[in-house]
């Protein structure tokens, strides 16, 4: 049984995920932030299930899709907002935007933008954290269409080789862009392609929080004692389009109230009384998670642009000219 | 005379190309968009690329020859480079230039080397369509602009132009074109638009073109800059500045001759280059301009480019980042102290 504690930050970042998303789309109708916006919903039981598993410190890469990733590893909620309102208290100092929120400090090496730039990336902390005797664990968050880009596989080979301890925990949402999953594999399921490198593979469903959780604590126990790399496929279902203003009109209209049966967010809810939670219990964590969700929007938008020539700092450590 | 997008303009052109030549083939990532299953035949073609460039070559020209890859450029790149070896005129498209790293070797090492490399009996007739450029907010991995990149390497032609009309002309050129093509679309320009004659025939690579005629100063534009350049050359009219605007449009190879023609005539440069300062191609223009028209500079060749950093993603960083019709205009007065 999870003790109470574990349960609640479960329950709340379930909540502030799915009240955060749905707040982005909201504003991304209204056309009130810049850049390209690309929420997570349908994913947030990969989010916090997987990090209820990890250390505080532990490394993670996230995508471009990374508002979840970052609120279950527990950054800033107000920086993350003011982050993808382009702010100087922003989390990335207002340089990287809603496709980069990212913070060093809660253990995330990057958010990036390029398919498949993550894996190698952890493979790199895991290595570290093996030569230096390091106790932190390294997972690589990525999506099912990752999986054909030769980054993945030339990182995925290293790790089996070097006996790496870390997880390759991939996303299967169904699409990647506009192009469904099932269109471009080669093997019956995706983690199969786990097998060219005699990789361990463990596929759950993504929807359920404490199947992921459970799995994750399991392949973390399992990389460890054996010092291996796992591959974790968790399939979900993604409800957003690509990015917000994507229209949608490549997924079919049954399949997405079909997905809506599993939607993570309801499971856990029919879930709560397993784990002995009331109702009562339900709505202060929505209650909770709402108010801090808009509190973080009302902080973002009073905050203060960057000045322009801000963009000159922290292009390196050391320079001898000034960047300009 | 018909009034097309950019967007529209490069549809047409590849639309015409697959009508012509039955070698002629598109690969990228969503270019066919939609299910690709059986049962969802009616959702295909959705999307034609994010910014809906392609869309409707997959209904007309069937999947065999318009081909949606897997997030694997290494893979359909190099396969383009073998296609255009043994036959085909294949289209790549990078999505976005910044991708250009993950696939990067295919273009470098293959594609333009291997004629010069196996004794000259192999062409490439490949082109590589992508998408620069900042000012939409996307950050530092989806804005760059990486010209000069590409224009680096022998072997390798590269172009990157400012209208619809000449996106037509020179994309039309460079599918008919015997050698590997970065053709370079930017993301704030698709939906621009002016008159693009149906029959417009191809524009020859490697001829630049005088956007408007001046005696003061010559602004050497670089595609985008284009539309900031034409702002200045205007308000610069009430300061009795009369600017020369010259966009070379394709960067290798580079209409020198135009350059320098002008450069005699006016004697006063500015390069506006919305690229990353160092090794671009206004630090290239400039240097040929030092060598090819000393005596005739009546001042120091001036550029106007982004800064050293990585495309910053909030506005008013970003803004700050990319040049400005007002640096542009400064530039010009003080060149002529007015
Ligand atoms: C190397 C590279 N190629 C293409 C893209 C454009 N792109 C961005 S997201 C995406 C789809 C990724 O799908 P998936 O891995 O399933 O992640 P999801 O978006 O579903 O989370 C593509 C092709 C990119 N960012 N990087
Ligand atoms: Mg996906």
């Amino acid at each position: 049984m999870l003790d109470k504690d574990k349960l609640d930050w479960i329950y709340n970042k379930l909540f502030t995920i799915r009240f955060f998303e749905e707040r982005i789309k909201k504003i991304a109708k209204e056309k009130s932030v810049p850049g390209y916006l690309h929420t997570c919903i349908g994913s947030e039981a990969i989010c916090v299930g997987v990090m209820a598993a990890l250390n505080k410190d532990d490394w993670i890469s996230s995508t471009y899709r990374n508002h979840g990733h970052a609120i279950a590893k527990d950054c800033n909620l107000n920086q993350i907002t003011s982050e993808i309102y382009g702010r100087s208290t922003g989390i990335c100092k207002g340089r990287g935007g809603s496709m980069h929120i990212s913070d060093f400090d809660r253990g995330m090496l990057g958010s990036f933008g390029i398919v498949a730039a993550g894996p190698p990336v952890v493979l790199g902390a895991a290595l570290q954290e093996k030569i230096n005797n390091g106790s932190k664990n390294s997972v690589s968050f990525f999506g099912d269409g990752a999986i054909h880009n030769g980054a993945f596989h030339e990182a995925a080979g290293l790790a089996k080789l070097w006996n790496i301890p870390m997880l390759f925990v991939c996303e299967n949402n169904g699409y990647a862009e506009a192009t469904a999953t099932d269109w471009h594999l080669n093997t019956k399921e995706l983690s199969d392609i786990s097998k060219a490198y005699d990789m361990v593979a463990y596929r759950g469903n993504g929807n359920d929080v404490f199947e992921v959780f459970n799995l994750t604590n399991k392949a973390l126990e399992e990389s460890r004692n054996k010092q291996t790399p796992i591959f974790l496929e968790f399939k979900n279902y993604r409800f957003s389009g690509q990015y917000e203003g994507d229209t949608q009109l490549y997924q079919p209209q049954e399949e997405i109230e079909n997905a809506k049966k599993n939607d993570p967010i309801k499971l856990a809810i029919d879930n709560a009384k397993n784990h002995n939670l009331t109702k009562d219990d339900i709505e202060t964590y929505k209650k909770n998670a709402l108010d801090a969700v808009n509190s973080a929007f009302d902080f973002a938008d009073t905050q203060p642009w960057p000045k322009g020539e801000d963009a000159l700092q922290e292009v390196y450590v050391n320079y001898p000219k000034e960047v300009n | 005379m018909p009034i097309k997008t950019v967007k529209e303009a490069i549809n047409d052109a590849l639309v015409q190309s697959f009508e012509n030549d039955k070698n002629v083939i598109l690969m990228g990532e969503d270019i066919a968009g939609g299910k690709g299953r059986e049962q969802y035949q009616g959702t295909q073609d959705a999307w034609g690329g994010p910014f809906g460039v392609t869309q409707g070559l997959f209904t007309k020209f069937g999947g065999e020859r318009v081909r949606d890859t897997t997030i694997a450029e290494a893979g359909f790149f190099g396969a383009a480079v073998g296609a255009a070896m043994t036959g085909l005129r294949p289209i790549v498209e990078l999505m976005y230039v910044d991708f250009a790293g993950v696939c990067f070797d295919q273009m470098m090492n293959q594609a333009a080397k291997v004629r010069y490399m196996f004794g000259g009996k192999q062409k490439v007739p490949m082109v590589v369509r992508t998408v620069v450029g900042a000012g939409f907010r996307a950050g530092s991995e989806h804005s760059q602009t990486l010209y000069s990149l590409y224009t680096h390497i022998p072997g390798l032609k590269v172009v990157a132009p400012y209208d619809a009309y000449d996106a037509k002309g020179l994309l039309l050129s460079s599918i008919q074109d015997d050698d590997p093509v970065i053709f370079m679309e930017h993301k704030r320009l698709y939906m621009t638009s002016c008159e693009v004659p149906d029959d417009l025939k191809p524009i020859p690579l490697g001829k630049g073109k005088i956007r408007k005629n001046g005696s003061d100063v010559t602004i050497i534009a670089i595609q985008r800059m284009n539309l900031f350049a034409e702002e200045a050359a205007k308000e610069l009219e009430n300061n009795n500045i009369s600017c020369e605007i010259i966009d070379p449009r394709s960067y290798s190879p580079l209409d020198e001759d135009l350059i320098y023609t002008s450069v005699k005539k006016t004697g006063r440069v500015i390069i506006v280059d919305e690229s990353n300062p160092k090794c671009s191609l206004a630090s290239e223009i400039s240097s040929l301009i030092s060598e090819n028209c000393f005596s005739d500079l009546k001042s120091g060749v001036i550029k106007i480019t982004a800064p050293h950093t990585p495309v910053p993603f909030s506005p008013p960083m970003e803004d700050f980042y990319i040049p400005s019709s007002k640096k542009i205009g400064d530039a010009a007065k003080e060149l002529l102290n007015a």
